[in-house]
């Protein structure tokens, strides 16, 4: 399904990842694994430092700190916001909404749209959708992104598949009306026939958290899992993106009328080194056009990985000129999904430690 | 260059990849060590072994690695 918006832009990104740094040649003893090929894992997915919270902390604590930050340095003006959407699948409570508990937390006043939007790693295209849609009202001309995760939390510490990659981060993205007439493309795709490849399987109402559903149980490869903890069918996934990415940014590029070689920058979601430097080749697009340096860093933290890609790599360039970015998000659902977009002269793009 | 046996041998040398006709299956190679291997195959013949082909199938035993390694330009 394709969607395009005329007259919108972000104006300004933020980044809020825990001051809490792990290290993966420190947790390799964690895993019931050799050094040698935990260490040649390393080189090739690019596993090293990665930030994850503190037991108890959640996404509205590390979203409140961030537009806290905004508010005292004078770069969001907290009566300007008009809706506060949040991306995320490690909400505070299963109700209320971990939007409402952010706007309460921060007093904002009553007459704001609160949105949750379940979503994972393609969550910051799906947001940047849902936020270009709502400007489309009158009523509504600063809309606040929430993008973030702590789904370190929901992850077996004895499950190398997963663990050693996980990172958490939210992401506050200001989106407004431009005053240019800009022109966004963006196209995505959903499978629920595929949904169990990415799944957390109990403590939801299908099957809730129990004694037994904590149990670690021996799932192959020498890693072992709860039923409460994240798993990913990691072969599949790859497949999918592999597949299915390339055509769909392809589809997006040639209704936009857009050659692969117009675009300045590929922002791609960075669940490890690996795959993001195979989908660079399947696409024919050099390295430095499709940063994978996010997971290394700071490790995956779904929807994140790309605004985050935005602040390591092309800070200086997006506070002045336009550049002409592709995003592409993909993951749980399944869900895929990209846009096409001038990003730059953005007002702040920069990531603060959550103490 | 390496042959493909070597860079089996360096990725996981307590097996002999000579003697079976299926790695994944007998336990030999999982998917992790899949990725290592693409990874250094690609190194050792200058290709990029493409993303749809890190199938198990393709992994199977020598001769499908052969198979796999001619697909993406490697003349054996």
């Amino acid at each position: 399904m394709n969607f395009t918006f005329r007259r919108k832009r972000i104006t300004g990104i933020l980044a809020v990842v825990p001051a809490n740094e792990r290290s993966f040649i420190d947790e390799m003893k964690n895993y019931n694994f050799p050094e040698a090929r935990s260490l040649k894992l390393k080189e090739v997915m690019g596993y090293d430092k990665r930030r994850i919270v503190e037991p108890g902390v959640c996404v509205s604590d590390l979203a409140v700190f961030g537009l806290q930050h905004l508010f005292d340095r004078g770069l969001l003006i907290r009566e300007e916001i008009d809706a506060l959407i949040l991306v995320t699948q490690s909400p505070d409570y299963f109700l209320p909404p971990t939007s409402n508990v952010i706007q309460g937390r921060l007093g904002l006043g009553h007459d704001i749209f609160c949105q949750d939007i379940s979503q994972g790693c393609a969550g910051f295209v799906i947001g940047l959708i849902q936020a270009f849609l709502l400007l489309e009202q009158e009523s509504i001309g600063k809309v606040i992104l929430i993008n973030g995760d702590v789904l370190s939390r929901r992850v077996s510490p004895k499950d190398r598949n997963i663990y050693p990659l996980m990172g958490d981060a939210v992401s506050i993205t200001v989106v407004e009306r431009d005053t240019k007439d800009s022109m966004i493309h963006s196209s995505f795709k959903m499978d629920g026939t595929r949904r169990e490849a990415l799944i957390i399987p109990a403590g939801g109402f299908r099957l809730p958290s129990t004694p037994e559903t904590a149990v670690l149980e021996d799932v192959g490869d020498n890693n072992l899992r709860a039923k409460d903890h994240l798993r990913m069918d990691g072969s599949a996934i790859f497949n999918f993106v592999q597949v299915e990415v390339p055509q769909l940014i392809e589809r997006l590029l040639a209704g936009a009328g857009v050659s692969l070689d117009a675009v300045d920058y590929f922002l791609c979601h960075q669940p490890n080194r690996f795959m993001v430097q195979k989908l660079a080749d399947k696409m024919r697009v050099p390295y430095a056009k499709m940063p994978s340096n996010v997971v290394e860093r700071f490790g995956n933290s779904g929807a994140t990985t790309l605004p985050m890609a935005m602040i390591l790599n092309l800070a200086g360039e997006l506070q002045k000129g336009d550049c002409l970015v592709c995003l592409a998000g993909y993951g749980v659902g399944l869900t895929w999904a990209a846009m096409l977009m001038q990003l730059g002269e953005l007002a702040f793009c920069e990531a603060i430690d959550y103490p | 260059m390496k042959s493909i046996a070597d860079i089996l041998g360096r990725i996981r040398p307590e097996f002999d990849f000579t003697a079976s006709n299926d790695f994944i299956g007998d336990g030999m190679l999982d998917s992790f060590d899949v990725v290592t291997l693409v990874a250094e195959l690609d190194r050792n013949y200058g290709i990029s072994i493409q993303g749809v082909d890190i199938v198990p199938e393709n992994f199977q035993n020598l001769q499908t690695i052969e198979a796999l390694l001619r697909k993406s330009g490697v003349q054996l």
